[in-house]
């Protein structure tokens, strides 16, 4: 149990956010900041131009050595034998029964040599996860406070990195990373993020964050980045349609449920979850993670009750109004038979049935 | 940064809910306070009775809702609804831009005046903020 007295924990920017009149929230025990501005400035913000986010929350557990690949092969459903040094892969830790311990980035840093980035509520429990399983030669070490994350996302990301710092940055690809010296350190610069647009994800030592992210507010303000909350990261990764742990997605939830489909590789071999997926593919699954958008006014929220033709089905996972396509959005587990584009459903808004539609995800998709 | 610190006209009346009031004769002008709006960020989307619902002091007659948050909004006089303000539909963020002039919700007709006596002044509800948020 969390001690509700235990004091929040900060990241090396926590200080320097106080200063700036941030917003400052409790966000799975880290001080957090949720909003600077306006959630919807800061949310067209990174649609328009640029936003620089703080997610030195974020857990990082490395898995080192020779049995390294054999772990991460074993624990995760996407086929990290496919990732050669310098790429990332989106993965799941899975239960035997194919559900979420969590959503995460496998890193491949050598050829036996791995760092998982994983939810920040989650870092304990994964790192634990893993440790009970890791078999062979292998390390597993919860590095999370040797690192710091700060994320620059949006179309001008790539612009105002350049002159933050003298490093190739346009050839890093999707889903790649670079192993580099950043304000004379070490740093991992990755092309992702969680947002649905371009962007970089910067892993740094905790001392150096607060000179780069001074040094990209300063380079991007004139080219319109805003230092951006986590509320703006949430709804900007809802209009992506990117499943948030704890929300749309958790162990009681299979990555095939979810509409993972596509990092679940069952011809890798042996995963744990395997067996239990695979009869799921077979039989197909019974609900599935869904978008769907209001027809009547009202914004959708977590955990409010969603009908078909008047029967409870389940719950709103995540619901907002989303600051980009400018409706009321949100995601929710449909069964498979009611499933399809076009279907209507309710939404219980505080005692008002508000009738919606399944649309597609995600629910914006970015200009190239 | 104080939190008192947010405009409060000396001439309304405030709930503890963070409403405001304003009174000429016996029809009331209902909106949300500064620090309302502040507090629950970019106003997207609002809930209104329909004009000639009656409203019971101290009970919600609709609702604010930010892109994080639903606020409930309590009527800080019983009455009927004389009018809304339809603008909202359209442009809620007026809400933040002005909660006082154009961002008001309704116009009720007051039932019994006396049920004013129960509001804060401006000093009060500085002073109620501060102590909310402390």
């Amino acid at each position: 149990m969390k001690d509700a007295a235990a004091p929040l924990k900060k990241t090396p920017l926590s200080d320097l956010f106080r200063e700036m009149g941030a917003r400052l929230v409790d966000f799975a025990g880290w001080e957090m900041p949720v909003q600077f501005s306006s959630l919807l400035e800061e949310h067209r913000a990174v649609r328009g131009a640029a936003g620089v986010f703080d997610v030195s929350h974020m857990g990082e557990i490395e898995v080192r050595g020779r049995s390294a690949l054999a772990v991460v092969q074993r624990l995760t459903c996407n086929d990290a034998a496919r990732l050669a040094p310098g790429q990332a892969q989106y993965s799941a830790l899975t239960t035997e029964s194919g559900t979420f311990v969590d959503d995460i980035l496998v890193y491949r840093r050598g050829p036996e040599h791995f760092l998982l980035v994983v939810n920040a509520s989650n870092t304990g429990k994964d790192f634990d996860w893993i440790a009970a399983r890791a078999a062979g030669e292998v390390e597993v070490v919860n590095v999370s406070a040797r690192w710091a994350q700060i994320a620059v996302q949006g179309p001008r990301a790539q612009d105002i990195l350049k002159s933050v710092a003298p490093l190739d940055w346009a050839p890093i690809r999707y889903y790649h990373f670079v192993e580099a010296e950043l304000l004379g350190g070490p740093a991992l610069v990755s092309r992702t993020g969680y947002t649905g647009e371009d962007g970089f994800e910067i892993y740094l030592p905790p001392p150096k964050a607060p000179d780069l992210y001074r040094a990209i507010l300063r380079a991007g303000t004139p080219l319109g980045l805003l230092p951006c909350g986590l509320g703006a990261r949430d709804t900007l990764r809802l209009e992506a349609g990117m499943p948030l742990y704890g929300n749309d997605i958790d162990e009681t939830t299979t990555v095939l449920e979810a509409g993972l489909g596509g990092v679940v590789r069952f011809e890798k071999g042996e995963f744990l979850g395997r067996e239990a997926l695979l009869r799921q593919k077979s039989a197909g699954v019974s609900r599935s993670l869904k978008g769907f958008e209001m027809i009547d006014p009202g914004i959708a929220r977590h955990g409010y009750q969603v009908k078909v033709n008047g029967e409870a089905i389940g719950l709103v996972t995540s619901g907002s109004f989303a600051p980009h396509v400018r409706k009321n959005i949100g995601l929710t587990y449909v069964p498979s038979r009611q499933d399809g584009v076009g279907t209507r459903i309710q939404i219980d808004v505080r005692g008002r049935d508000a009738a919606a539609v399944i649309v597609p995800t995600p629910f914006y998709r970015r200009p190239r | 940064m104080s939190k008192g610190n947010g405009i409060y006209p000396e001439d309304l009346k405030y709930t503890k809910e963070h409403e405001w009031v304003a009174v000429h004769g016996n029809v009331g002008t209902v909106g949300i306070t500064h620090y309302a709006q502040s507090e629950l960020g970019d106003i997207v989307y609002v809930e209104l009775p329909a004009v000639g619902t009656a409203v019971v002091a101290g009970e919600e007659f609709g609702s604010v809702e930010s892109v994080k948050a639903v606020s409930e909004v309590y009527a800080p006089a019983s009455g009927e609804v004389l009018e809304v303000n339809g603008a909202l539909a359209q442009s809620p963020e007026t809400i933040n831009k002005d909660p006082y002039t154009e961002g008001w919700l309704m116009k009720i007709k007051m039932a019994d005046p006396n049920e004013l006596k129960g509001l804060m002044s401006a000093a009060e509800y500085r002073k109620h903020i501060e102590d909310e948020s402390n």
